[in-house]
């Protein structure tokens, strides 16, 4: 008996085409839920605005280690913009693509679900990082902030801060049973994370040993590696360590205990 | 002898969660071109079974053939080929038609022509619409076109009817028809009776994880006890005896003003015989035949929770 055959059609479409299809539609997504736009863009580039219009946030202060309020907090702004993005808004966003079944109805195509996880970490990640670039941008055009004469460390500080977060939004993804424990872990990871970054204490205002701490978690030393570039220095090689440690593992750990239904 | 292999070719499929044995032994066949039904109640392996088909599962045993591939080993091209429309499946809120049918057409090597599809499927004045604000019926029809987008030669489609209002589901049955109709084959996934009996060319009914029978819905009623029932109001009175002697009666009872005639084989012409010779009219005369529902009930005769629902289901349908 003969069998019936596949037709001779290549299986798969272009995979480069389909993963920018994949971005298009996820940033559009993220554009319409409007919440990446106001938290991740609009409110950080606006905190800048407001710091940058109060008088003698550009003097240097003893208490911030020399550096100026402004100075102090364009790094920070940074890694709130990531944080949010990428921390907050895209676990509980991925969980509900498991929860309704969006990445099962995926997986009965023949592109990977994988790949629209890809799209998103890639749509949230490039969110947060874009942002950061906008913000050094206005910080030198409108405060007079330094241009890093490391550019190239400055990227490389946030390419790596951007992995790390990822890679923890990845985790709250992977670990989270529903869409509302995702968006309850995910909230509460950004208090602890903050903190570290030196919203609420700057890094220069903190007790040494609460730094020493800072300097070990990845907005810490997020936060250290940027400062160090805006201030015209290469970021510290085990600031970069920490960043890149802090991205394998929870990449890893992410894989490894991802459910995709 | 046939020439056209079948499409799919499932032999002694096993596939267990745990402890739980969700499908125990499962052997079928389905030809190009038929609306091939799998029946049963909830929770006996159908949707295990088309998982497992559709290369969504890894099974523990036995094999299965899509177009000649292993669906577990060759992913990518049966997915190219199998359309597969899944219970629960959902699409981001804030996607619209348009956009949802375009990237998943982009998905595949050789797509259909969506805009074709959104006519055939009535999608048109949706294809602005999130998928959000969409109507039930509605999502399910862009479910329908997700399946179809890839150009596959198979359709699988799981409890497509399940959650639409009556008309909505007769609406979609119409279109099961016209995709066949396109020659795609359609593996129809379903636990309502007048569903399968309207649709399906043949069906294999599933419970507890095994097939019990492979028939045309027709042959599945068949199969079942031939006892007929005649109900009519006599024009005037006459003895039971005149009925009761027939060969092919078994009974005759009264209720009310209606005589009821039980009996196998050609009650109804008997019946009439007689009473014309009498010269007794029998007014509002009704035949009840077994329908697939009994057929259903009497080979998935235990009766769980979920075929006295699946029965309550069909009552409220008709």
């Amino acid at each position: 008996m003969t069998t019936a055959t596949l037709h001779a059609t290549p299986a798969t479409a272009p995979s480069g085409r389909v993963f920018r299809n994949l971005l298009r539609s996820e940033a559009l997504l993220a554009w319409r839920s409007g919440a990446a736009v106001f938290w991740s863009a609009f409110l950080p580039v606006a905190g800048l605005v407001v710091i940058g219009s109060i008088s003698g946030t550009r003097t240097p202060q003893d208490g911030l280690g020399g550096r100026s309020v402004l100075d102090t907090y364009l790094p920070i702004l940074m890694m709130f913009s990531l944080t949010i993005s990428v921390v907050t808004l895209m676990p509980p966003g991925l969980a509900i693509y498991r929860e309704k079944g969006i990445l099962r109805r995926l997986s009965t195509t023949p592109v990977s679900p994988s790949r629209l996880l890809g799209a998103q970490a890639t749509i949230y990640a490039g969110l947060g990082v874009l942002v950061s670039v906008v913000l050094l941008v206005v910080a030198v055009a409108a405060y007079d902030v330094r241009l890093p004469d490391q550019l190239v460390g400055f990227a490389l500080a946030l390419v790596l801060v951007g992995a790390a977060t990822t890679g923890l939004g990845l985790v709250v993804a992977a670990l989270a049973p529903s869409t509302r424990v995702a968006s309850a872990l995910s909230t509460l990871l950004f208090f602890p994370l903050m903190f570290f970054a030196g919203l609420w204490i700057p890094r220069a205002a903190m007790p040494s040993g609460l730094r020493a701490v800072s300097d070990w978690t990845p907005l810490g030393a997020g936060v250290r590696a940027i400062q160090a570039t805006v201030d015209g220095n290469w970021p510290p090689v085990s600031s970069l360590l920490v960043m890149a440690g802090w991205a394998v593992v929870s990449g890893v750990v992410a894989a490894r205990t991802f459910r995709w239904e | 002898m046939t020439t056209t292999p079948p499409v799919i070719e499932i032999d002694h499929l096993s596939k267990s969660y745990g402890t739980k044995r969700a499908v125990v032994d499962v052997s079928l066949s389905v030809e190009e071109g038929e609306i091939f039904g799998i029946l049963g109640p909830n929770g006996s392996g159908k949707t295990t079974t088309v998982e497992c088909v559709s290369g969504l599962r890894h099974r523990d045993g036995g094999s299965i053939r899509v177009l000649g591939a292993d669906p577990q080993t060759h992913r990518d091209a049966v997915r190219a080929q199998v359309g597969v429309q899944l219970q629960e499946a959902e699409l981001p809120a804030k996607l619209t038609v348009r956009e949802a049918l375009a990237l998943y057409a982009s998905f595949y090597p050789d797509p259909a022509d969506w805009r074709e599809l959104v006519d055939v499927l009535g999608l048109g004045p949706s294809l602005g619409t999130r998928f959000g604000k969409l109507s039930g019926g509605q999502q399910q029809r862009l479910s329908i076109a997700l399946a179809l987008v890839g150009n596959p030669r198979i359709a699988i489609l799981d409890e497509l009817t399940t959650g639409l209002d009556p008309a909505a589901r007769r609406e979609t049955w119409d279109l099961i028809e016209s995709v066949r109709d396109r020659g795609v084959t359609v593996v129809l996934v379903t636990h309502f009776m007048q569903e399968a009996e309207r649709l399906c060319d043949r069906l294999a009914v599933i419970d507890a994880g095994e097939v019990v029978a492979i028939d045309t819905p027709g042959g599945l009623v068949e199969r079942l006890d031939t006892r007929q029932e005649l109900r009519f109001r006599p024009s005037q009175p006459f003895d039971d005896a005149l009925l009761g002697d027939l060969g092919p009666v078994d009974g005759v009872v009264r209720r009310g003003g209606e005589v009821h005639v039980t009996g196998t084989g050609d009650v109804l012409g008997a019946v009439v015989t007689a009473l014309a010779r009498a010269g007794i009219v029998a007014e509002g005369l009704r035949v009840q035949q077994p329908s697939l529902d009994d057929a259903f009930l009497a080979m998935v005769g235990h009766t769980t929770p979920a075929a006295a629902e699946t029965a309550t289901h069909t009552q409220e349908q008709s």
